[in-house]
């Protein structure tokens, strides 16, 4: 029994850093229906981001947060502003491989910059919990409390605020938008810089819990976190929330179940047989064709 | 000019420029370094470059070397094979017959020295692996010795058994758990051996997980191996996981004994670990840096003043290979590829920083000590030395 | 070897110029098919563009940029059936010299070309002429890999009575790629119910399970790799490959299933409107794509004597993605040109270490900025077009 919970605990962990990930992807594709594959590198990057913040200035956690959020928000406003725009009118296959290009350029850019992994300091004392034979750190809990302060904050920016509304409106009909005087432009850069933040506060959460910071770790999470958005329906977030808590509670069992080697081979045919009798994740809507 | 008929002039710019950017003077002793500074393991590709440096600059300011009466300096060519397989192949193919190198240094990594020793024993150009352990980097596959391929380190048939049996006889501790990376070669034939030798030696294996490289999360592996309640934990991984895999397993409670083998030995991995989760870890290692030897203190010496760090073992396999390939030129006297194989295949007792070397009865994997190691203050401490039967 | 190959070409169109005034005749050959293909983009644009600006989901569509109904062009020469064939057996035949001529170096660097140009058009059947997005394609390429160093190494010497390697290379190499299309037949199953970003996806699971698959399974060594691979592809055997998938390209492209494929690149609901089985075309797309990817990881395995799951991953699925953006989408010698660049470039910027990395993406992104095309997007040197 302790086992299972202790199991259950790993499990909404691990899917509650895949959900804040996923987010960023199901954010930027409701607005833009386009998929952002440099989200990892920019996941990636807020870690990496924390790490130069604390050996300048040692900051405590909630102003390192919001620092970093910032910074990489810029920067993802940035690099929508230079890659993304110019083809925002090209077809969407040069748009999913500029995301590509651009991924792969801030990893590598990160890696010539910094070829080793590097150690993460730990930005408060942690402490761990043990009751019944179940382990618990303070720092999960954080991770978690985090995590789903900040999903909750955003979906009640998303349908609450007047700035929430534009964004669904913009996902609705860009052009509509447009004509009613909203700078769609100016949505569409705040939408990616929200995307970004989203995602380098991910990776400021999972370099604290996984103090190893390198220049590829962006790549096999940002993967997993891509799936787990779209089981649930890319461009919804709260597809986007369930099919994180889901991959991660398929990967913990499937650990537990079965020999651990089988983990990636289960958590991508559960995508598969998803896609094949859900084409468009659990709770997308497919695209209405006009003729 | 049309359009087209630009397409091709920009083609044929294109391949002459290839064509031309490999050529290479003829005055030196050319030797080849075929090393990993992109891709998966940069830290291995540095050291090696690092300490293949050193060696060479050492001896140009000595001279030279002597063939056959004449001295001449030796020229390193670095080429990177960013850790994958197929441009370790491309590499080898380019070093011997772009830029004729007498000897090809490396790789390092199984995965790609595997391939790489192919190319160099169809092509006949000495190569020697500093650190790869995987057994067909030297052998063909009806176990035959390739003529032309040695390595510098000890396999993992001789490391492992003996990691096994220490854990048994020095520690005492009989229930063993592994924890594995399985999508790298290294770590997953290390984990198969070490199940292999620990049950040979009465122990019992309890529990067996993987994950994939890039995992950063094994709370699930480990809360399983936790309920099997081990006393070792056997963690064959790339050093930039082990860290990882430590602290968290202490996280949940687990209290078993860490054991390691030459993968830990980067001094990356004390940097890592920054709250001591591997203190008084035990891992084999090819090299301690304790050692009484005027040859090993001077080298860490020189080592520590270029570079400013501890040499860790990759590059003392890398400095030793570089001193074994010197040895064979100087015995060969000439620079034919041939003659100094077959010289380096009858090295009886060459001295280097990781030991004696000897070649013996047609066997060109190295008849070397393994040498344990455990962690303290920051520190790799020298525990004792393991004899190969 | 083919870049000699367009050398002599251009040597022979120049020739016709001055000599033979033949071209005309080519030339009204010419208008008269790209007329036909402008009324095909014409209905195409037709049909959707008006929709363009009041729908949303309309530009989200993956279709590529319509074909630009540009004028044909004057300073083309085409050669003929004849002349192409001989420049063809003057390729093979100089295959056969340049390793003996050139230092293994060259000979591997061109095989490795001619490998990567098998790779690259045959991905451009699905992602230029089929207007799909996949990214599963070294899956297809570990398949034809694994399976046909499964028969050379595991198989064969079960055989009680030895052949010569001349005879079954070939059988191996093409196993390979027959089980390599026997695994597409799932993912062209799935490609009628998705379509889109969607299916990229399931192309990109498909290859995780690949990969994950090759892993768990022991036979062919999981992670540590298959070893004990002969070499046996040599440059004549690669040359000869390349040749048959380009001419087979070719005649598919310009075929029923070949233009069938571009109508649903234009427009699917169109086309099936149109009459146009579309089914049956995207099957046949997927299956040959898979096939001929199969024949590259066969020819890859043979020549690197080692495969490892790991040398299959995302990274290799987006280098082939480079060559065949860089070089033009739907066209074949657009996969030519991109391979070889692709190919050249990596070795020249070897130099550059770590930074190497950085500058073939930062030049994908450009190219899509300003060139979405590719070199030569859309656009054919006239011996890889069909006669009338």
């Amino acid at each position: 029994m302790d086992y299972i919970i202790q199991q259950v605990i790993n499990a909404i962990q691990l899917g509650s850093i895949y959900g804040l990930i996923a987010l960023g992807y199901s954010l930027v594709y409701g607005v833009l229906s386009m998929m952002n594959f440099a989200h990892g590198d920019l996941f990636m990057l807020g870690a990496f981001f924390c790490l130069l913040l604390e050996k300048i200035i040692p900051l405590p956690l909630w102003l390192a947060l919001l620092l970093t959020m910032l910074v990489i928000g810029c920067l993802g406003a940035l690099l929508e502003r230079l890659a993304y725009r110019p083809i925002r009118h090209a077809p969407k296959v040069s748009a999913i491989i500029t995301s590509l290009g651009c991924g792969l350029i801030l990893e590598n850019i990160t890696l010539a910059m910094s070829p080793y992994p590097r150690h993460m300091p730990t930005l408060f004392q942690n402490s761990i919990f043990h009751f019944h034979g179940i382990t618990i750190s303070s720092l999960q809990i954080i991770v978690i409390g985090i995590s789903l302060l900040l999903m909750i904050l955003l979906d009640v920016m998303i349908r609450c605020t007047t700035l929430g509304m534009v964004i669904r409106a913009l996902a609705w009909n860009r052009l509509m938008v447009s004509l009613l005087g909203i700078p769609a432009n100016r949505i569409i850069s705040f939408t990616f810089a929200l995307g970004a933040a989203l995602g380098a506060a991910a990776g400021l959460l999972y370099a604290l819990t996984y103090p190893v910071v390198s220049s590829s770790m962006g790549i096999a999470i940002g993967w997993k976190a891509f799936i787990a958005a779209v089981i649930g329906g890319i461009g919804n977030m709260r597809g986007a929330l369930l099919g994180a808590f889901i991959l991660g509670s398929t990967e913990v069992m499937s650990i537990t179940m079965l020999p651990s080697t089988y983990r990636d081979l289960i958590a991508y045919s559960l995508l598969l047989i998803i896609l094949i009798f859900k084409p468009y994740g659990i709770l997308g809507e497919p695209p209405t064709q006009k003729i | 000019m049309s359009k087209q008929q630009k397409q091709i002039v920009y083609f044929l710019f294109f391949s002459i420029l290839l064509l031309v950017g490999c050529r290479s003077s003829n005055q030196s002793i050319k030797i080849g370094l075929n090393t990993e500074l992109t891709g998966e393991a940069p830290a291995v590709g540095a050291s090696c470059v690092k300490a293949a440096t050193l060696f060479v600059n050492k001896m140009n300011q000595d001279g030279g070397v002597d063939v056959g009466g004449k001295k001449k300096p030796i020229e390193l060519i670095i080429a990177d094979n960013g850790s994958k397989a197929d441009e370790a192949v491309v590499v080898a193919q380019r070093l011997i017959t772009q830029n004729e190198v007498v000897a090809i240094v490396g790789p390092n990594i199984s995965s790609c020295a595997v391939p790489a020793s192919e190319i160099s024993e169809n092509m006949g150009c000495l190569m020697i692996s500093p650190w790869s352990t995987n057994i067909h980097t030297t052998t063909k596959n009806d176990g035959a010795f390739k003529k032309y391929v040695f390595r510098a380190c000890f396999t993992e048939l001789v490391e492992i058994p003996l990691l096994a049996q220490f854990a048994m006889s020095h520690l005492h501790l009989a229930k063993a758990a592994v924890l594995y990376d399985m999508s790298s070669e290294s770590p997953n034939s290390a984990a198969h051996q070490f199940q292999e030798s620990f049950l040979k030696a009465g122990g019992k294996i309890v529990a067996m997980e993987t994950y994939t490289s890039q995992d950063r999360d094994f709370s699930a592996q480990l809360t399983k191996i936790q309920a099997s309640h081990p006393d070792i934990l056997f963690i064959p991984a790339y050093y930039n996981d082990v860290p990882l895999i430590a602290e968290q397993a202490r996280n949940l409670g687990i209290t078993a004994q860490f054991l390691g083998y030459n993968s830990w030995s980067t001094p990356e991995i004390i940097q890592l670990d920054s709250h001591h989760y591997l203190d008084h870890a035990y891992f084999s290692n090819h090299f301690s840096t304790e050692s009484d030897s005027p040859l090993v203190k001077k080298f860490i010496q020189s080592y520590q003043s270029t570079y400013g760090t501890a040499p860790d073992d990759i590059a003392a396999l890398t400095y030793d290979t570089m001193g074994l390939i010197v040895e064979s030129i100087i015995k060969a006297g000439s620079l034919n590829r041939t003659a100094i194989a077959n010289m380096m295949a009858n090295i009886e007792d060459f001295t280097g920083v990781t030991g004696t070397y000897k070649f013996h009865q047609g066997n060109h994997d190295p008849f070397k000590n393994v040498i344990v190691l455990t962690i303290e203050n920051e520190k790799f401490v020298y525990v004792t030395t393991l004899q190969p039967e | 070897m083919i870049r000699l190959l367009d050398e002599f070409r251009c040597h022979f169109a120049m020739l016709r110029k001055h000599t033979i005034g033949l071209t005309r005749i080519f030339h009204t050959d010419h208008l008269r098919r790209s007329g036909s293909q402008m009324d095909t983009a014409l209905i195409s644009k037709s049909s959707s563009g008006s929709m363009d600006s009041y729908s949303r989901r309309q530009t989200s569509s993956l279709a590529l940029p319509h074909q630009p109904s540009r004028p044909p062009r004057h300073d083309q020469y085409e050669i003929s059936g004849l002349t192409s064939f001989y420049l063809v057996v003057l390729g093979g035949c100089s295959s056969f010299v340049i390793p003996e001529l050139c230092s293994n170096y060259i000979t591997c660097i061109l095989i490795t070309l001619a490998i990567n140009a098998i790779l690259c058009v045959s991905l451009n059947l699905i992602n230029g002429y089929m207007g799909e997005f996949s990214v599963g394609h070294a899956a297809f390429m570990a398949i034809g890999a694994y399976g046909s160093a499964i028969i050379t190494v595991k198989i064969l010497p079960l055989i009680p009575f030895s052949l010569s390697s001349f005879l079954t290379f070939p059988l191996m190499v093409v196993a390979g790629g027959l089980l390599a299309a026997l695994v597409g037949i799932p993912l062209a199953l799935l490609s009628f119910k998705t379509r889109g970003d969607y299916l990229a996806i399931i192309t990109l699971a498909f290859l995780m399970i690949v990969k994950s698959a090759l892993e768990n399974i022991s036979y062919v060594g999981g992670p540590r790799g298959f070893l004990g691979i002969p070499p046996l592809t040599t440059l004549p055997w690669v040359y000869f490959w390349a040749v048959v998938t380009f001419w087979i390209m070719r005649h598919f492209i310009h075929s029923k299933w070949g233009r069938s494929i571009i109508a649903i690149r234009e427009d699917e609901i169109a086309a099936e409107a149109m009459g146009v089985s579309t089914r049956s075309a995207k099957m046949m797309t997927f299956v040959i794509s898979s096939f001929f990817a199969g024949i590259a990881g066969g020819l890859f395995a043979h020549q690197i004597q080692f495969i490892n799951p790991s040398s299959f991953d995302i990274l290799r699925s987006t280098n082939i993605l480079v060559m065949v953006y860089l070089g033009g989408v739907a066209s074949l010698s657009g996969s030519l040109v991109g391979a070889g660049v692709f190919t050249i470039l990596y070795q020249i910027l070897q130099p550059l270490g770590v930074w190497r990395m950085v500058t073939m993406p930062l030049l994908l992104v450009l190219l899509m900025i300003f060139r979405p095309r590719g070199i030569m997007g859309y656009q054919e040197w006239s011996c890889f077009k069909l006669k009338e």
